[in-house]
């Protein structure tokens, strides 16, 4: 595995980090669990949408907005084990190529979120390595938090879908999120410039 | 998202191709704007997924899975941009989480087309007995849903099914039975 060299991070702060670089209203679809509860104590705004379930889905669903939306800039955020539920997603999106999409996975090798069982792929599988082998040729881990906030500048103005994979800690989400899912979509689409409030 | 506000034909138009079912189909998702068309094939489908690829209107393109499409043509749905999954039986077996934890909670105009096996000549159990949880599953969650047998039916089922499903904000399936397609058999 290539991820020995990397430090291990937290999920909120990399989160928070991501948020403070947003200047350009990008959206960002948080994936179930303490993916989007980071998300949303990170600070909510119009353009975030947070899964309340649907797990493995953060991936495409972005992809969907990517392609409704070429000029806005797309990011995804996803855990380890929602990524293996749902790898098939990374060809469909290296084939369709669409540069807005940025894809952030956040690594810890548990499901911390269930009691913290290892994931099937905990110390065996390399992600980037996967997701590299799927196609998407944009794709490293992340060597620490800086090295991050490289990543996500460099990502900003590629002319590929990007992925940033971050080892991260075994810490639960700092927040969680409202569960209301018909106001989490509408007020995504307003975020979208696709509708008007009422 | 004026859809409603437009005229409801339930004329086929001209350009509405050579009046197969394939044809049909595919004008009446270009006529209601439809243009992301993820898909897991299936042989019966086959004639309507080459002439979505030929057509440069819709950005058509296979997935892994089901689920993922679903996916994204949900996010399509909240950028503005309208889609249609097409898929098999099996694969629709495969949606039960996904349609109750994203399309309906979010109340999203997921437009489904299943390719019914399973019944009317199936030569393959297992495909007989998973077409046989769909309908209770789409009940379950209670889904709209038509079975279309009739070719003189389609346009108006097809067309009046999307229309309401975007301004109701709720899924449709529309079942595409072996009696509208031909099917699958053995000797194919």
């Amino acid at each position: 595995m290539d991820t020995r060299n990397t430090k291990v991070m937290n999920r909120f702060d990399v989160t928070k980090r991501l948020i403070a670089k947003l200047k350009h209203e990008e959206a960002v679809i948080g994936g179930i669990g303490n993916t989007n509860f980071d998300l949303w104590a990170a600070g909510h705004r119009p353009q975030n949408f947070y899964m309340l379930g649907s797990m493995g889905l953060a991936f495409p669903i972005a992809l969907g907005v990517a392609l409704a939306q070429p000029d806005r800039r797309v990011f995804a955020l996803e855990g380890d084990g929602s990524l293996l539920m749902q790898l098939g997603a990374l060809s469909t999106i290296a084939a369709l190529k669409p540069k807005n999409l940025i894809m952030i996975v956040m690594d810890n090798g548990i499901y911390q979120i269930t009691g913290a069982q290892p994931t099937p792929a905990a110390g065996v599988a390399d992600l980037v390595a996967i997701a590299l082998a799927s196609g998407l040729t944009n794709s490293a881990w992340a060597a620490d938090e800086a090295d991050f906030e490289r990543l996500v500048d460099e990502a900003m103005s590629a002319d590929e879908p990007s992925l940033i994979a971050l080892r991260i800690d075994d810490k639960p989400g700092v927040g969680t999120t409202r569960r209301d899912p018909v106001q989490i979509r509408e007020r995504f689409m307003h975020g979208l410039g696709v509708r008007e409030p009422l | 998202m004026a859809i409603a506000e437009q005229q409801t034909s339930s004329q086929a138009g001209p350009g509405s191709g050579d009046g197969s079912w394939h044809s049909i189909v595919l004008q009446t998702l270009k006529r209601n704007e439809i243009s992301l068309i993820p898909y897991v094939p299936d042989r019966v489908l086959t004639p309507l997924i080459k002439n979505l690829h030929a057509d440069p209107f819709f950005t058509t393109f296979a997935t892994a899975r089901e689920e993922e499409a679903v996916g994204i043509v949900s996010g399509a749905w909240m950028g503005g941009r309208r889609g249609a999954v097409l898929m098999q039986t099996s694969g629709f077996a495969t949606l039960a989480n996904t349609l109750a934890s994203l399309a309906v909670p979010y109340q999203i105009p997921l437009i489904m087309f299943v390719s019914e096996r399973g019944t009317l000549g199936e030569f393959n159990y297992g495909q007989s007995l998973v077409c046989r949880t769909m309908r209770p599953v789409l009940d379950s969650l209670a889904l709209e849903h038509h079975t279309i047998t009739r070719l003189d039916e389609l346009e108006f089922i097809t067309d009046r099914s999307i229309k309401q499903a975007v301004t109701t904000q709720a899924p449709v399936a529309l079942i595409l039975n072996p009696l509208l397609t031909g099917g699958k058999t053995f000797d194919k």
